[in-house]
């Protein structure tokens, strides 16, 4: 599309040169022509090209001609190219790890179970207002998102949940997408499953012993049962592909929120009738191994980007390029405001908030990542293929570098986000209970149109906030309760984010806990296997420096990331944001911090033992466009392709165990990382 | 590019030519002026060349992009076009539409109560691929049965390789594996834009069903019912499931829909359930009763298809041999060596469940030579009788009766003729002669290249073939088919339905040889389209070239312009909805099971509930809201009330008893079946 309005364009402001030219040119080419080269042919085409010129304008060949000329011109060369790649043999892909597999004689063995993540799943629309007519069992989410551009308010409208239940607000209803639909491709040509369920096939899987558990992942985890009965059919379906398989335990495979979703699941169908009622050993019974691809156990330090102003990394880079673009009021359009209010009904972004707090994430002055080095994490991985001869060197480096305070999660200022704690302006009790009490709103009647909590705080307690200047995991909890008292008050029905103290304590029995890895124990079921897959060497957002808006407009959120803030070149903030290792959403402090120290062993978050494996996956970016997003990326959903990921799959669900496939594999600090935290296992 | 080009270059000359007066360095200037003059040789060479070729090239490439130009515009302007704009012009013309049932019911205040259960039929289902051979690379879960059914015109041959499932077995060949499309968009839509189930499920959902209350429960619809759960497990899977939504929806039993062929496999699905654990399900003595509130059959075949008989001997149908009256030759001929025909033969002979509808209970149901239960049928009289004029007694006698039990006649006068008349000689024992061993047919492999012409005599010189002796016919025409077919269905009349051998699963989709469950409370619809005539009996001759062709085709030439007659093409028709005639569809509900008898012991009640069929006044109501035909009856809106009614919770006396518009009663009492 674009490529025509831009000739449009062109012919419509020159119309006239375009005719003078030509007329111009005619008579110049001519003469130019008898004097280099005479030659009769030419000359006589010349002249008969002078005759038709004449005529031409009669029969008004003009710019909208050559408009449709040059159309019709890039669409010829376009099928013909397109015809000439898929006749070309040679252009095919690498062989697929499936093909290999299945040469080396694996054959489906365990079922396998797969769990969605947050935004990959599709949604689908089941009953809607007037303006969503024509869209029954259409998905909203999902596919090629057109209805985003049609109708924008109808489709925001639809996909917001109850502001206060959390569940479906009245006369819409919109569930997920079943079946391995949901979520093979995001969006037409966008991989998230389907790379792994070709493969599954090729070694005999099909639709009897797969299944995806897609579920509506804007739900908190129990609403998803509550509603939807979610559970109880994943549970069911266990149990019916456990039965119809041959007596074989299935293989789970969660990816991002998923796995902290299935966490919860392990938790539900245990615990007694009013949830699962399974039996104590049905884990133990059903479930052979949990792979976790890119698990997100501990949170991610994205979402506190997003609730705080619903922006990430991306929206700030945008923002620095074109300010004034997302937030100015052109159009009326309000993206981030619309964005905000309608993410902020999701309870499930409430899960995906960092969890354990400073113990964990680090403090003012500390945290487990702080001796990242950060120029390049691929500079570093060199350094430990040749350790020998560098290690010194990078020791120097370690010892030169200041550690990076990626405990302050929020800071308002550059300045503030390195300075030493002693200089910070002490936390004022005082001032947060002032917030809390005069929290009244300026209610401005013209602002009403788009809900975000803001609205009701006034400039007053907004400074404040700002005044507060470094938040570490703990007070940013406190500082959202305060921003967005409703939200929290909702998810925190849901969710929890410390600790625990004391496991046996009766009040871990409640669902809250579940899907907290520090919360809860797993299952009594030592034959299982819990993996943590996931890829390193991207930059990852952890933390972040904050100013406060410029405009005062009423219906600004108050807060944005600065962009302007960027460190040196050695350092890890860039855009406003620090940067550790990761796989661009997750760090891997919270993919993998679980399985290798948390739950190695038997600790008391894993009573019974359940082994832990490791498997890190080197990011490697696609070499040229040909190759897609790349068969070896470490990426986040990317990773849902990586070759070697899909491999150690594979021969997991072909029945082999965590130490045929090699134990760990590690390319990060996480053992050092984890080693520094001070957790009571 | 070279436009590109050839639109720069004249500018520079624009700029430049006002300028060389100026006090520039000069010397660049000149420089400049040289390169211009070389590019604009370059250039004058070019754009000469491109003058020259202006003629067919570039209007090719221009009326190229007019065509996309148009195209996207169109494009645009449908994308903009409001959802309600079709809905508008249509009721500009036709005048205001009724409300979707759903909507009335909606108002009424219906709310969704029972979990429903979709069974679909025969062909409707969509069919996907697992795991093929080389040439079906690129179709990885692509559907090759429904949606847009592209692969059949790209890779026709390489499309029936697949399609076909193994000769001896009657499961995946070795090396491709095509399964069932799981999930509501199994059978939503047939083609696109084809409705099949998604006007049920659209008007289900306005009273609040959705996913989790309604499950499609798709099979494999080629395998035989009890491959079904050899291969797929399904109808583990379908057991498994209604259990679940009995128990997430507070323990409201589940309202069975089944379709076409879907009657027979969730038949077969009753007795499997409550079977002991080898064989069957492992259910219990009670699981229908704890599980089923409702079984609304729709269009059922329950006694089988004549369409099934014709399909399986010469692969045509009425459409197919219209098609051959109309254009001779085209599908004979063996032009581009397509053999369409035999090719479609060859496929669907490997398909076991074809075998499930060939038609039940013999000649005690279907009639023997000078008797069928609806002989007396005048298709004029019963249009009076619609009309609400009195029955007039006297045409009953004054038109001949048709032998409708002669299900095969070589020859029109055959068919016609006293019993006494025809000389038949016994096919059973004859020689099918030698193979004319006929390599060049090979690659299409029916089982009459089995058969020589000895054979294929001595099935046309026994003239005339009834419902018992179609079994025989096919025996002995296709006898590695039905020795295949005959594991898994039987076709008769169940004498003593005590007798053990009765427990075996080949028996359980006929339900003149099961016992209905154990289950009072549960109630049974049948429920189907009248007023469309239906294929009942054939005419049929040899085909003259009996060369690589299937020897025998469905005699078009011989018709009969009387209206009331019925036979037309070479079809005899009888009163139906397109494919199943009345009597398959409505004869147990009417007879067989009503009350307690013999094949429905605890006397679970039924009901008939006809839908007369109304033709869509226009094109603009597409199929219409008051089809009777067998598949568009699925958006027929009085069918999709009833359902929805009872899908709220409403018995079968609420709807109002038997619906009836057809004589299926008079027909059944002439059927002598023990009860």
């Amino acid at each position: 599309m674009g490529s025509i309005l831009r000739f449009r364009k062109l012919c419509f402001l020159e119309p006239v040169k375009c005719s003078e030219l030509s007329e111009k040119k005619a008579p110049i080419k001519f003469d130019d022509e008898k004097k280099s080269f005479e030659i009769p042919k030419n000359e006589n085409k010349g002249l008969l090209e002078e005759k038709k010129r004449k005529k031409r304008p009669n029969k008004e060949w003009r710019c909208i001609d050559s408009c449709c000329w040059v159309i019709g011109y890039i669409c010829t060369i376009w099928w013909l190219l397109l015809f000439l790649f898929h006749c070309l043999p040679g252009l095919t892909v690498p062989e697929p790890p499936g093909t290999r597999l299945q040469r080396e004689g694996l054959t489906a063995l365990h079922p396998v179970v797969m769990v969605p993540g947050i935004v990959t799943g599709g949604l689908e629309l089941w009953e809607g207002r007037p303006c969503s007519e024509g869209l029954f069992r259409r998905r909203l989410w999902g596919g090629s998102f057109t209805e985003i551009f049609r109708r924008p308010m109808c489709w925001l409208e639809h996909l917001s949940l109850d502001n206060e239940t959390g569940l479906d607000p009245p006369g819409i209803r919109v569930r997920a997408v079943p079946g391995l639909v949901a979520a093979d491709y995001f969006a037409p040509g966008y991989f998230v499953w389907a790379i792994l369920i070709e493969n599954l096939a090729r070694i005999g899987y099909e639709g009897k012993n797969m299944y995806m558990a897609a579920y509506d992942w804007r739900l908190s985890f129990q609403n998803t049962e509550v509603r939807d009965q979610t559970l109880s059919r994943l549970k069911s379906k266990i149990e019916l592909m456990y039965v119809t398989n041959g007596n074989k335990k299935v293989v789970v495979v969660p990816h991002s929120m998923g796995v902290i979703y299935f966490l919860h699941f392990l938790k539900w169908v245990e615990a007694p009738p009013p949830m699962g009622g399974g039996d104590p050993g049905w884990c133990a019974k059903h479930i052979k191994a949990i792979m976790n691809i890119g698990p997100a156990f501990l949170g991610v330090p994205k979402t506190v980007g997003n609730i705080l102003s619903a922006e990430t990394k991306d929206v700030a880079f945008i923002r620095a390029m074109a300010p004034g673009l997302l937030d100015s009021e052109i159009l009326g359009l309000q993206t981030l405001q619309h964005v905000m209010r309608v993410s902020r009904t999701w309870d499930s972004i409430i899960s995906l908030i960092p969890k354990g707090g400073e113990t964990i994430w680090g403090n003012l002055d500390w945290s487990p990542e702080e001796y990242h080095v950060c120029d390049s994490a691929k500079k570093k991985y060199e350094q430990a293929l040749d350790n020998n001869e560098n290690n010194s060197d990078s020791r120097m480096r370690f010892q030169i570098q200041e550690p990076t305070k990626y405990g302050r999660i929020i800071s308002f200022g550059k300045l503030v986000s390195n300075l030493p704690s002693s200089q910070l302006p002490i936390r004022d009790s005082k001032k947060q209970e002032f917030m809390r009490n005069h929290s009244t709103s300026n209610s401005n009647g013209a602002c009403r149109g788009v809900w975000t909590e803001y609205d009701e705080m006034n400039r007053e307690n907004i400074r404040i906030i700002a005044e507060n200047k470094a938040y570490t995991m703990k007070s940013l909890l406190d500082l959202l309760r305060v921003i967005a008292p409703k939200m929290m008050k909702r998810a925190e029905a849901h969710f929890s984010h410390g600790i625990a103290e004391n496991l046996d304590d009766p009040k871990y029995n409640h669902y809250k806990y579940w899907s907290n890895p520090l919360e809860t124990k797993l299952p009594d079921a030592p034959d299982m296997e819990i993996y943590c897959l996931y890829g390193v060497g991207i930059p990852t957002e952890r933390s972040y420096v904050y100013k406060q808006s410029s405009s005062s407009r009423c219906n600004s959120i108050p807060f944005q990331i600065d962009s302007s803030a960027d460190g040196s070149d050695n350092s890890c903030l860039k855009g406003g944001v620090y940067f550790v290792d990761g796989d661009e959403s997750v760090p891997v402090l919270s993919a993998g911090f679980m399985c290798a120290k948390g739950w190695r062993g038997k600790t008391r978050f894993n009573p019974s033992g359940i082994s832990t494996h490791v498997r890190e996956y080197k990011h490697k970016a696609p070499e040229n466009l040909l190759q897609g997003r790349g068969s070896e990326s470490g990426a986040h959903v990317d990773i849902m392709g990586n070759v070697a990921l899909i491999e150690d799959v594979l021969r997991v669900a072909a029945g082999a165990s965590g130490s045929e496939l090699g134990r760990d594999r590690i390319y990060s600090d996480i053992m050092k990382m984890s080693k520094k935290i001070n957790i009571r296992l | 590019m070279s436009l590109l080009r050839r639109r720069k270059v004249p500018e520079n000359e624009i700029t430049q030519v006002p300028d060389p007066n100026s006090d520039g360095n000069e010397k660049e200037k000149e420089k400049e002026k040289g390169k211009n003059i070389i590019d604009k040789k370059k250039e004058i060479r070019k754009s000469q060349k491109q003058q020259t070729n202006w003629n067919c090239v570039d209007s090719c490439c221009w009326f190229i992009g007019c065509i996309c130009v148009v195209w996207w515009v169109l494009l645009f302007l449908y994308n903009m076009m409001p959802y309600s704009f079709p809905q508008y012009v249509a009721e500009v013309i036709t005048g205001p539409m009724p409300d979707p049932p759903g909507v009335k019911l909606q108002k009424e205040g219906l709310k969704a109560k029972h979990p429903v259960v979709f069974v679909p039929g025969i062909v409707t289902g969509g069919l996907e691929l697992w795991e093929g051979h080389q040439c079906a690379d690129g179709l990885f879960r692509k559907r090759l049965w429904g949606g847009t059914f592209g692969e059949v015109y790209k890779r026709p041959l390489c499309w029936v390789e697949h399609m076909s499932l193994d000769n001896e077995t009657g499961l995946d060949p070795p090396g491709i594996r095509v399964r069932p499309v799981t999930g509501l968009v199994a059978a939503d839509y047939f083609a696109p834009g084809y409705f099949v189930w998604a006007v049920l499920i659209a008007n289900l959902a306005r009273i609040g069903y959705e996913e989790k209350t309604m499950y499609m429960a798709s099979y494999d619809w080629r395998l035989s019912f009890q491959n079904t759960e050899v291969r797929d497990q399904s109808l583990s899977r379908i057991k498994s499931n209604i259990e679940l939504m009995v128990a997430t929806n507070g323990g409201n039993k589940a309202i069975i829909i089944p379709h076409s062929m879907g009657v027979l496999y969730f038949l077969h699905f009753m007795k499997w359930v409550e079977a002991p654990a080898p064989m069957g399900g492992g259910g219990g003595p009670d699981w229908c009763a704890k599980h089923i509130k409702t079984v609304v059959n729709i269009g059922g075949p329950f006694l089988g298809v004549p369409k099934a008989i014709s399909g399986l001997f010469s692969a045509e149908a009425r459409d197919i041999a219209v098609a051959r009256a109309i254009a001779p030759g085209v599908l004979d001929k063996d032009l581009f060596h397509i053999q369409t025909l035999q090719h479609i033969m060859k496929m669907t002979r490997t398909w076991d469940s074809t075998m499930s509808m060939i038609p039940k209970g013999g000649d005690t149901i279907w009639g023997g030579l000078d008797w069928a239960p609806e002989e007396s049928y005048v298709p004029s009289k019963r249009r009076q009788r619609n009309n609400g004029t009195n029955e007039d007694e006297n045409t009953e006698s004054k038109v001949k009766r048709i032998n409708y039990g002669r299900m095969i006649s070589f020859g029109k006068d055959v068919a016609e003729a006293h019993s006494s008349e025809i000389e038949r000689i016994d096919f059973r024992d004859a020689v099918k002669g030698s193979n004319v061993a006929n390599h060049t047919c090979r690659d299409v492999w029916t089982e009459y290249h089995d058969m020589g012409f000895g054979g294929i005599k001595a099935v046309a010189e026994y003239k005339a073939y009834t419902a018992g002796d179609i079994l025989d016919l096919l025996q002995f025409v296709a006898p590695k088919m039905m020795k295949r077919g005959s594991a898994h269905f039987s076709y008769g009349i169940a004498d003593n339905l005590e007798d053990p051998k009765y427990q075996h699963y080949k028996y359980w989709s006929n339900p003149l040889e099961t016992k209905l469950p154990n289950a009072p409370e549960m109630e049974i619809f049948s429920m189907y389209g009248v007023g469309i005539p239906t294929e009942r009996a054939y005419v049929y001759r040899l085909t003259p070239a009996a060369d690589c062709y299937i020897p025998f085709q469905i005699d078009t030439s011989a018709g009969e312009n009387d209206e009331d007659r019925c036979l037309k093409d070479g079809v005899f028709t009888i009163e139906g909805d397109e494919t199943v005639p009345v009597l398959s569809a409505g004869f147990m509900s009417a007879k067989g099971w009503r009350g307690k008898t013999r094949f429905n012991p605890s006397g679970i009640p039924t009901y008939i509930r006809e839908y007369e069929h109304a033709p869509p006044s226009s094109l603009l109501e597409g199929r219409g809201t008051q089809s009777g035909a067998h598949v568009d009856i699925m958006g027929n809106f009085a069918l999709i009330e009833d359902i929805m009614r009872i899908a709220a919770g409403a018995k079968g006396e609420e709807l109002g008893g038997d619906l009836v518009y057809s004589d299926i009663f008079k027909w059944s009492e002439k059927i002598k079946l023990p009860l």
